[in-house]
């Protein structure tokens, strides 16, 4: 495996590829989509969720929290366009408002859960030795412990709520991206160029952020989109478990629990909605991050 | 080798330590206890003497450091204690409900390899075809489901399917029997439970298994054996998946010992008698006990299994060792 | 088919409602009774420690107790019938001492003959409880002096002072007998082994799955049991036990389901499926802190009440939660409590909702208190718990209240109640043998009942109680009880009731002989059960 010279032009590889002359970004954002159409139908669905969470006040026909006795489990209509739940909330309003609660709970822990583990991962592997014998075993502790005793704890002492349920997500993540991380950053290590570079006199902060982290991108970034699904659907887990955000706040883990498996047969709309939100959104986010790992992989682009 | 498993045997002792502490005081964090939910359950008013008399009888009075001392040295002594909410011993609690939770968990690793390497295999070697993009969206859509929303959704389909085929709607029976007694009722309650956790766990492992051989094929050693004219079948069994299987074995290490604290939503779905459930019993209990030894149990068969894949890793690439 | 024992009308638009025919048929001997235990394993076997009802539900079918609630109409709030005894007696001594003769043909499943000596050693470890014994109805009989055992035949009961109270505790379902040489052997054997002289003889249990029973031969009822065998099966999750009874894997389910899934298995099942359903004494309380500013005020805990509009909810409710009957503190299906025209005087039942909101906004702005921010402290079950509260924090927004629930698990959720940190809290409030004058003991202050939450002092409530407690007159002592009522609704509005639990049963319809009553624990030693098939 080598770091440095390779070969310009490699069987099998595209090879009406011109050398890299610097474009417009639109011309790269056209590569893009030619190149990772389930990329692009990714970011598509993405933004379709953003936009849906951020204009949730205008496009909900109805308040999300609102009881309406009268009108209890009604199935899909021209009035409610995906049903009522068992409280005659309407399940489209609710849906919209609660991409807003998932993308924040989503992206807020895979953010600060990834690059936790990715510095501490990195460092780790880097500097070996007895920082090393330690954080593994801390990592260890933290990523076979079981999620469900962490989240009652933070609900138990510090109550329910979206920020406390963000911190009992975050604290899974770290050790997951740590230690595959620190996995794809210790084959770097043992490469004779680091040798060289450290020989070379650079300092340690040096090679890492330009000879180590680049090659950890990758799989960080593959990790990173799976985290924002993990954690939505962390979420989810949690609020079927009761330890998530709580009523009335709409939220699509929440919307998944109780009700919605007490009525699973007689209205089954109830359950299929939110699911398939939760399904599209992560799909979406994943697909994305593939393609954008496939496009930005310090392998590929030397060619 | 040996003297590498050894040390990280000897290495596994802080990370149990570290981890009867976290669940310790964790579970100590929460307010209330096993004493006030069994005497109240009833929504009744609770007896102040009787309360006190529970509490003196369980040890919940003592200070916290005798209460962690008493649990380390039990633990080091192999007497894993008694459930405070049972009053069976931990050990009997657990034996009963394990074999339940390794037949899913067992189950679906069979599953998920069996599908996701192959498959994952295929998807890099065809890579941008229609087969590559069906099997990537197929399997990101397995990462995307939540696993208790599948299992809901499969047994209603299931439920559906058959009262339309057969019109008679087929149900999984209510005890759980083993395998040994009725291998066909078993499996049919075992079955969806696996599918669902093994289709997640498929995923996971069918994409990092693309991935890793997409980076490989691409590796100047592989276009060294392919200049060399050497058979596109050896390459690959011979060069790319051992290599490829590298960051894979890991991930399938660490998720199968994540599989088994995970199995707690899917045993809730399916109300299967396993540990996952005997966990969020025992949490829900606070039956500090009982919920101690399983998180023992959890992160000590994670650190085996780590053990047992960094050996595997070790072994598979000679460049990483212990140092 | 519907058979209705509830004391309400209320339209749910079912179809076909038929009621069965008055005359009983005969019980046909025979078949083994798979039943629903809505739970995971009871902590232990043993009914005088336990609260829960999955103990009774498992436990009650092996075991005989000395008087209780008549099988054939468990509904009732003033009979009560003799299990081991040959007859009711009337009470003597200015109603302070009880002679009960027990039978003297009952024997324990291991053969041993059952006399008084052992009723009376299994009664005082209930009332008087050694050290290290736990009995979680001890303060139910605190009017008790003293419990004799003269002869083999006699039990004697002598009470501090006469009281009404008595007798519907003694008839406490948990109040099972033991053997008096295995108790002072080791009391704390009854918690893992069965040894009892009921109907049924204990068969096995499977930790966490299934406990089964044979039917007891030398059973003292003749004629009784009429099933071969029992089985219990433990099943925490409502889809399994509807679906279980949907497929016919079981036959009932003894606790109560949800509307749904009433209405689901009733839409599925058509006449296979037979429902009762009746008023269940259970209920959930709202107990504001008055520890905590605000709530220390009385207009808003008034305005609390007024906001919320209980006519028009409770059948809403009725639909997706196992609420129903809008009630005052006693259960509504007893002599002693309110009528309809009667609680529209009491805030927060007023006939008209908005005119009930003005002047709620009124008190709050006159209390300084507008658009006051709270939490409501509740507990992490569904139902019907979330949805009322869900419902409440709905109709307290209606008056510009902003109201966040704090839904935590059981043990927060008892210890923050017992701690006093919550603003205001969701309670339930269970009883099991109808007993309003002890039942309604829970409205007192703390100082008197300790588990009252609202850490409130009111010696007029605690009069008012008294008063009402000795009154010996139908009629006074149902004017007393208005008065206590009024006082702690309205007047303090120290508590706010909601709806009372509805219990609905489903049962398969080859399901005989067992009766609803309004609560989950009566009525459990399954000897008068019968299959029709």
């Amino acid at each position: 495996m080598t770091i440095t010279a390779r070969t310009p032009v490699a069987p099998g590889a595209a090879a009406d590829e011109l050398p890299e002359i610097q474009r417009s970004p639109l011309h790269a954002v056209r590569q893009f989509v030619r190149r990772q159409p389930l990329g692009t139908l990714g970011l598509l669905i993405v933004v379709v969720m953003f936009a849906a969470g951020a204009m949730a006040g205008w496009i909900a026909p109805y308040d999300p929290e609102a009881n309406d006795f009268a009108a209890m489990m009604q199935a899909p209509s021209w009035e409610h366009l995906l049903g009522t739940d068992q409280l005659g909330r309407d399940i489209f309003s609710r849906l919209v408002f609660g991409a807003r609660t998932a993308l924040l709970v989503g992206f807020s822990s895979a953010v600060v859960g990834g690059v936790i583990g990715l510095v501490l991962g990195v460092t780790s592997a880097y500097f070996g030795g007895w920082f090393d014998l330690v954080f593994q075993r801390v990592l260890d502790v933290l990523m076979a412990f079981p999620l469900i005793i962490l989240a009652l704890a933070v609900v138990a002492v510090f109550g329910t709520g979206v920020v406390n349920v963000i911190i009992a997500i975050t604290v899974p993540l770290v050790p997951r991206c740590g230690r595959v991380v620190r996995a794809s950053a210790l084959a770097v290590r043992e490469v004779p160029y680091v040798d060289a570079a450290r020989a070379l006199g650079f300092s340690h902060a040096r090679i890492v952020l330009r000879h180590m982290v680049p090659n950890v991108v990758a799989p960080f970034l593959i990790l990173l989109s799976a985290f924002v699904g993990q954690a939505i659907l962390a979420e989810a887990s949690l609020s079927y478990l009761g330890l998530g955000v709580q009523e009335p706040v709409p939220a699509w883990g929440l919307m998944l629990q109780g009700g919605a498996e007490e009525y699973a047969t007689t209205a089954p709309w109830i359950a299929v909605f939110p699911g398939l939100a939760i399904v599209l959104t992560v799909l979406g986010i994943s697909l994305f991050g593939d393609a954008l790992r496939d496009a930005i992989d310090p392998k590929l682009r030397d060619r | 080798m040996y003297r590498y498993i050894v040390t990280r045997l000897l290495l596994a002792v802080p990370t149990l330590a570290g981890a009867a502490a976290l669940v310790f005081v964790l579970m100590r964090l929460i307010p209330g206890d096993v004493c006030v939910i069994r005497l109240g359950a009833g929504g009744a008013h609770v007896d102040a003497a009787s309360l006190a008399a529970c509490r003196q009888q369980l040890g919940l009075n003592d200070p916290m450091i005798v209460q962690f001392l008493d649990f380390l040295w039990n633990y080091a002594t192999f007497n894993f204690g008694i459930s405070m909410w049972s009053g069976n011993p931990v050990i009997h609690e657990i034996a009963i409900r394990l074999p339940v939770s390794l037949e899913i968990a067992v189950l679906a690793t069979v599953i998920a390899i069996l599908i996701a390497i192959p498959l994952g295999t295929i998807s890099a070697l065809k890579e941008n075809t229609w087969l590559d993009h069906v099997v990537r969206v197929l399997a990101i859509a397995g990462i995307a489901t939540p696993s208790f929303w599948l299992g809901i959704m499969s047994l209603v389909l299931v439920l559906d399917i058959t009262y339309l085929a057969t019109g008679h709607a087929w149900r999984p029976p209510i005890t759980f029997v083993s395998f040994w007694q009725d291998p066909l009722a078993n499996l049919s309650i075992i079955a969806l439970p696996a599918i669902t956790v093994g289709y997640r766990y498929s995923a996971v492992t069918m994409r990092l298994t693309r991935s890793a051989m997409l980076e490989v094929m691409r590796e100047d050693y592989i276009r060294t054996a392919r200049a060399k004219g050497l058979l596109e079948k050896i390459i690959i069994n011979r060069h790319a998946l051992k290599n490829a299987l590298l960051p894979v074995v890991t991930l399938i290490g660490i998720e199968f010992a994540f599989l088994i604290g995970g199995l707690v939503v899917t045993e809730q779905v399916f109300n299967l008698n396993g540990i996952g459930r005997l966990l969020v019993q025992a949490v829900q209990n606070q039956d500090n006990v009982l919920a101690q030894a399983l998180v023992m149990l959890v992160v000590a068969v994670f650190v085996i299994a780590n053990l047992v894949v960094d050996v595997l890793y070790a072994w598979l690439d000679p460049r990483i060792r212990y140092s | 088919m519907y058979v209705r024992t509830g004391l309400l009308a209320a339209g749910l638009g079912l179809a076909a409602i038929a009621v069965l025919p008055a005359a009983a048929q005969t019980p046909k001997k025979g078949g083994t009774l798979t039943y629903m235990i809505p739970a995971d394993a009871p902590p232990s076997f043993d009914g005088h420690r336990e609260t829960t009802f999955a103990t009774v539900h498992a436990g009650a079918p092996f075991y005989s107790v000395l008087i209780r609630v008549p099988p054939d109409n468990p509904a009732s709030t003033t009979d009560f019938v003799c299990d081991l005894c040959t007859e009711m007696p009337k009470p003597t001594d200015g109603g302070k001492t009880f002679t009960f003769k027990i039978r003297p043909d009952v024997k324990f499943h291991d053969g041993a003959k059952l006399t008084a000596q052992d009723v009376a050693t299994s009664w005082t470890y209930i009332v008087f409880p050694p050290k290290g014994v736990t009995s979680a109805r001890v303060s139910y009989y605190e009017m008790v002096d003293k419990i004799e055992a003269p002869d083999d035949q006699t039990v004697v009961f002598r009470l501090k002072r006469a009281t009404t109270a008595f007798l519907p505790a003694l008839a406490d379902p948990f109040a099972w007998i033991y053997k008096k040489e295995q108790l002072e052997k080791d009391p704390h054997w009854y918690e893992k082994n069965i040894l009892g002289s009921g109907p049924f003889k204990f068969a096995g249990y499977e930790v966490g799955q299934v406990i089964k029973g044979v039917r007891n031969p030398d059973y003292y009822h003749k004629g009784q049991p009429y099933l071969d065998a029992i089985e219990g099966v433990f099943a925490d999750k409502q889809s399994v036990r509807v679906e279980a009874l949907r497929g016919d894997r079981a036959a009932i389910e003894f606790r109560g389901l949800p509307p749904s899934a009433r209405d689901q298995l009733v839409k599925e099942a058509g006449k296979d499926v037979v429902v009762q359903d009746s008023d269940w004494n259970c209920g959930n309380i709202l107990t504001p802190n008055q520890r905590k500013k605000p709530f220390d005020d009385v207009r808003v805990r008034k305005a609390l009440a007024l906001a919320i509009d209980q006519w028009a909810g409770a059948p809403a409710l009725a639909k997706i939660a196992n609420v129903r009957t809008v009630g005052g503190i006693v259960f509504p299906g007893s002599p002693l409590a309110a009528t309809k025209e009667e609680l529209q005087q009491i805030a927060g039942f007023w006939p008209d909702i908005n005119k009930s909101r003005e002047e709620a906004k009124r008190l709050l702005k006159e209390a300084g208190a507008e658009g006051l921010k709270f939490e409501l402290l509740n507990r992490n079950v569904d139902q019907p718990y979330k949805y009322v509260g869900t419902w409440a924090v709905a109709e307290w927004k209606k008056i510009g209240l902003n109201v966040e629930q704090k839904v935590v698990p059981t043990g927060p959720w008892f210890s923050n109640m017992r701690a006093g940190t919550f603003d205001v809290a969701m309670e339930a409030n269970c009883q099991s043998v109808v007993n309003p004058v002890l039942d309604t003991g829970k409205y007192l202050p703390h100082t008197v009942y300790p588990e009252n939450y609202g850490g409130y002092t009111d010696p007029k409530s605690i009069e008012l109680y008294e008063k009402m407690q000795v009154e010996t007159d139908p009629a006074k002592q149902r004017a007393a009880m208005r008065a206590f009522e009024k006082h702690t609704l309205d007047t303090m509005a120290h508590e706010i009731v909601l709806p009372y639990w509805y219990r609905i049963v489903l049962a398969r319809s080859y399901v005989k002989g067992w009766k609803i009553s309004p609560s989950h624990y009566l009525n459990q030693d399954l000897a008068n059960v019968w299959l029709d098939k």
